[in-house]
Order: C-alpha cells, then sequence, then structure tokens
C-alpha cells in the first residue's frame, strides 16, 4: 500500500523518456511541463483503474481483467490505444509463458512454412527475460471489500 | 498533419513490446484506488503500456497545438490548453489548471461577489 504521497507518482527518469521518445528531436520540456505530464500520467491510471473496475463489478467479478482494462480504454475514448496495446499484450503473454517455446515453436513452424533460412535469428531475442516482477502474493488484499456507495 | 504524426507515434510505441514504466508503482497507484482489490497480471501490464502512449499522447498532441512549436519547447500552458480543449483530456483539468494572474483572479472574485450581492 501506498505509504506516501510520493510513492504514487511515476519515476521522472523515465517519464521524461518516454516524452522524448514521442517529440520530435531537440523538443525542450520544460521541468513544469514534465511534472505536470507525470501527474497526469498518475491520473490516467487511476481513471483508467476506477472505469475497469466498475466493468469487474458490473460482472460481478473482483479481479480486473485485460478486457475490464480495453473496455476501460474505449469508455474513456482512448481507442486508438487499442490495437497497439492488444498487440504488446500479446507479445507480453507469449513472453511470459514457457519462456517463449510457444512463440519459437510458431516461429519454426512460420519459417518451415515460408521455407526460410535464418533459424539462428529467433535466438538471439532470447536474453531480454528481465525481471518480471514476482508476483506479490496478494495477500495484503486487506481493503477487500471496501462498502462501495454510489 | 499533426493527427498522422501523432498516429506514426502511437505506432512506433506499440513496436516497442516491452514497458519502460515499472509495473509496481503501477500497482501501487491502482490499489490506491479503494475499491480495487484484485488485478490480474495481464491487467496490470495493459495498464502500463496505456499509460505509456497516453503520455506520448499528451506531449505529442499539446506540443502540436501549442504555441511553444515555433520555440522549440513544450511548456506547462500547451498542456493546460491540450486539457482543456481536447475531449479526451477533460480529466485532466484538475490538475493541469490553466494559470491565471493573481489581479485577473482578484478581479474574478469581486465580479462573482458582485453578482451574488444583486
Amino acid at each position: 500500500m501506498a505509504e506516501r504521497p510520493e510513492d504514487l507518482n511515476l519515476p521522472n527518469a523515465v517519464i521524461t523518456r518516454i516524452i522524448k521518445e514521442a517529440l520530435p528531436e531537440g523538443v525542450n520540456v520544460s521541468k513544469e511541463a514534465r511534472r505536470a505530464i507525470s501527474q497526469a500520467a498518475s491520473v490516467f491510471v487511476l481513471y483508467a483503474t476506477s472505469c475497469a473496475n466498475s466493468f469487474a463489478m458490473k460482472a460481478k467479478r473482483k479481479t480486473l481483467n485485460a478486457g475490464d482494462v480495453m473496455a476501460a480504454m474505449e469508455e474513456m475514448e482512448f481507442e486508438r490505444f487499442l490495437p497497439p496495446l492488444r498487440e504488446a499484450l500479446e507479445a507480453y503473454k507469449k513472453g511470459q509463458k514457457g519462456k517463449k517455446e510457444a512463440s519459437e515453436q510458431k516461429r519454426k513452424d512460420k519459417e518451415k512454412k515460408n521455407g526460410t533460412e535464418e533459424n539462428d535469428k529467433s535466438r538471439e531475442e532470447e536474453d531480454d527475460e528481465e525481471e518480471h516482477m514476482e508476483d506479490e502474493p496478494d495477500a495484503e488484499n486487506e481493503g477487500e471489500e471496501e462498502d462501495v456507495e454510489n | 498533419m499533426s493527427g498522422k504524426t501523432v498516429e506514426n507515434k502511437v505506432e512506433r510505441a506499440a513496436n516497442n513490446k516491452n514497458v519502460s514504466l515499472p509495473m509496481s508503482r503501477v500497482k501501487l497507484i491502482m490499489k490506491s484506488s479503494p475499491d480495487v482489490s484484485c488485478i490480474n497480471q495481464d491487467a496490470l501490464f495493459l495498464t502500463t503500456k496505456a499509460t505509456e502512449l497516453f503520455v506520448q499522447h499528451l506531449a505529442l498532441s499539446s506540443y502540436n497545438k501549442g504555441s511553444g512549436k515555433q520555440k522549440n519547447t513544450l511548456s506547462y500552458s500547451d498542456l493546460a490548453d491540450a486539457a482543456e480543449e481536447t475531449e479526451t483530456f477533460q480529466f485532466l483539468t484538475d490538475i493541469l489548471p490553466k494559470k491565471i494572474l493573481a489581479r485577473d483572479y482578484l478581479k474574478s472574485l469581486e465580479e462573482m461577489e458582485e453578482v451574488d450581492d444583486n
């Protein structure tokens, strides 16, 4: 749980990098603007969460799932994010499941079908198995059922 | 043209499959919402990714619409303008208030009082 208010901020360095990636090269982003975007991002998370949660509640589920988040994006009129999100989720799932065995197999099949070479290409991509946050056992769910009054 | 560049950027972001924001932090923010109990891993990933897309979208569209384009800068007022003018960013108006001079504020306060008096 968040102990201090700063815990609800996103890391500035990462936010700055993401902004830089989006803007044309050489654009200056004022410090104030960076801070504001970072705060906006936190608010976005909260807004998306509450939208997604209302979809989960409607379906009488306690756990937010991918569909809820996608529905929330639509509700918030960020449909433009849907295709990239779908793509990213697919890639993420592949990366998580069976250490890419599935995707490797698929790729091999595809290569066979296409009769192409470079089998070693698939190998190169194995190394980026960065630390996926260990699933903290969701034990600390004290707030299980806050009474919802609205 | 601005619409197109936004799309290009969003597309480029999509090509970058993994997220750079820390998912643990995003989870913390999500859990600070009072009636959320559990979040599955996919939902957490999607929210994190969406937040990245959002940051880029907000930055780029504020920049493209903003006045700082000639000066090659993205400033706070560009963001505040975007929040006010763009429908999808409307939820940001509370945290991106337009800056207003104290004297203008006092004036508007006075005006409000006058209205109340009448």
